[in-house]
């Protein structure tokens, strides 16, 4: 039997209670229980984490380089979305 | 686009320090550049912890057994961040180990000499990962974004493995007379590699610009030698061991040493091969590989039997 290198698995670890899992990278796995074991050997050898998700890499679709300008451009022009964008009198409170 | 713009792009984006990422355009060779670097990074971490695992079961006391060990588990964890990274360029893993266990990758040099006594544990986390900090703290800087990310965790984790190293020739220098003569001549073997592996000199390394200006390399080799010189040579004296090179001198103007001519022979003749490892190495990687393929084939076989009985259920 030739040697495999089995799927991917992206990995996201939450570093405390209350934040959100962060991508970290990945590791190859055959199944998600050996993905989550060999991701917290790889990633958490310093209390990094305190949980582990694991996703198959092939189920991740993501937006092209490409098009990164004009996909985005719809927020780039509506800077009223800002709190900055309004002027408040000096004085006027809790606003 | 064609070529000549996609390359203009290409660059404006690096010199505005913007990251490369995996999806983006980059030329053939940057990619290929990319890849047989970090690969060769990857090799050099597994192949790495061959030359300190000689020395686990024989640590002289528990606390040191298990630093070495969280320190040889640390190497493969680098590794593997690096194998990822480097197959974000197009690349499997496979791949890349046949590269190195049939002979057609390099790692460094460094890894090729012996480990002979318990003060070369101490000289290869104060001397080589100190080197290998100087390296990887320039490389953080570049401009292939998994590779900069893989460098930063890395250095973070090298950080640890650079002061137990100093740590443990501080014990032996302040212990008996033999025991300093044991981190003596460990530094009198290591110093010399040390400071080769970083590459050779700037006058030898061919097509640096381009390296540069793609921000694949950051900075010259002998820079970053000499920056590691200039850091290490108080640690030496601090701890009252003495650096092997006899025209080594401080310049006071510039506040750096200046260092005795270099062997590059012996350089190239180990990165030929001719090193006093370098086939004991490469047998202990094939050997792993060989022997550990019947627990991936059994992990193989569990994963389908499972996912077979799922669609059973």
């Amino acid at each position: 039997m030739t040697d495999s290198q089995w799927p991917v698995w992206e990995v996201f670890v939450q570093a405390n209670p209350g934040i959100s899992h962060k991508h970290v990278g990945n590791v190859h796995a055959v199944d998600a229980e050996m993905a989550i074991q060999n991701a917290r050997d790889v990633y958490t050898r310093r209390s990094e984490g305190i949980s582990i998700w694991v996703v198959p890499a092939n189920a991740i679709s993501a937006s092209s380089p490409e098009d990164q300008g004009a996909f985005f451009e719809p927020s780039n022009d509506k800077p009223y979305r800002h709190p900055t964008f309004y002027k408040i009198p000096e004085g006027v409170k809790y606003l | 686009m064609d070529d000549a713009k996609q390359v203009e792009a290409f660059e404006a984006k690096i010199a505005s320090g913007q990251k490369i990422e995996p999806k983006d355009w980059m030329p053939e060779a940057y990619r290929k550049q990319l890849i047989r670097m970090m690969s060769q990074h990857a090799h050099s971490e597994i192949v790495g912890m061959l030359p300190e695992g000689n020395w686990i079961t024989r640590a002289p006391n528990l606390r040191r057994k298990a630093i070495l060990l969280a320190k040889v588990q640390d190497e493969a964890g680098h590794g593997l961040y690096l194998y990822s990274a480097t197959e974000t360029l197009g690349i499997d893993r496979t791949e890349l180990l046949s590269q190195l266990h049939t002979g057609k990758a390099k790692y460094s040099s460094i890894f090729n000499y012996p480990t002979l006594t318990w003060a070369d544990i101490g000289a290869i986390g104060w001397l080589v990962d100190g080197a290998a900090i100087m390296n990887q703290t320039a490389l953080a800087r570049g401009s292939y974004g998994p590779y900069c990310r893989a460098m930063v965790r890395i250095c973070k984790e090298e950080s640890f493995h650079n002061r137990q190293g100093y740590e443990i020739m501080m014990h032996l220098a302040q212990g008996t007379p033999e025991q300093k003569a044991l981190a003596q001549d460990a530094l009198n073997r290591w110093w010399w590699p040390s400071i080769m592996m970083l590459g050779p000199s700037d006058d030898q390394s061919p097509n640096s610009d381009q390296l540069m200006r793609w921000k694949v390399k950051m900075e010259s080799n002998d820079a970053i030698r000499q920056r590691f010189i200039d850091r290490t040579v108080p640690q030496a004296d601090f701890i009252g061991l003495t650096i092997p090179d006899k025209d080594m001198k401080l310049d006071e103007k510039t506040g750096s040493y200046t260092h005795g001519p270099i062997n590059w022979d012996e350089f190239f003749d180990v990165i030929k091969g001719n090193g006093p490892c370098n086939a004991k190495r490469l047998k202990a990687r094939v050997d792993a590989d060989k022997e550990g393929a019947w627990v991936r084939e059994a992990a193989a076989a569990y994963a389908a039997k499972q996912s077979k009985q799922k669609q059973v259920a």
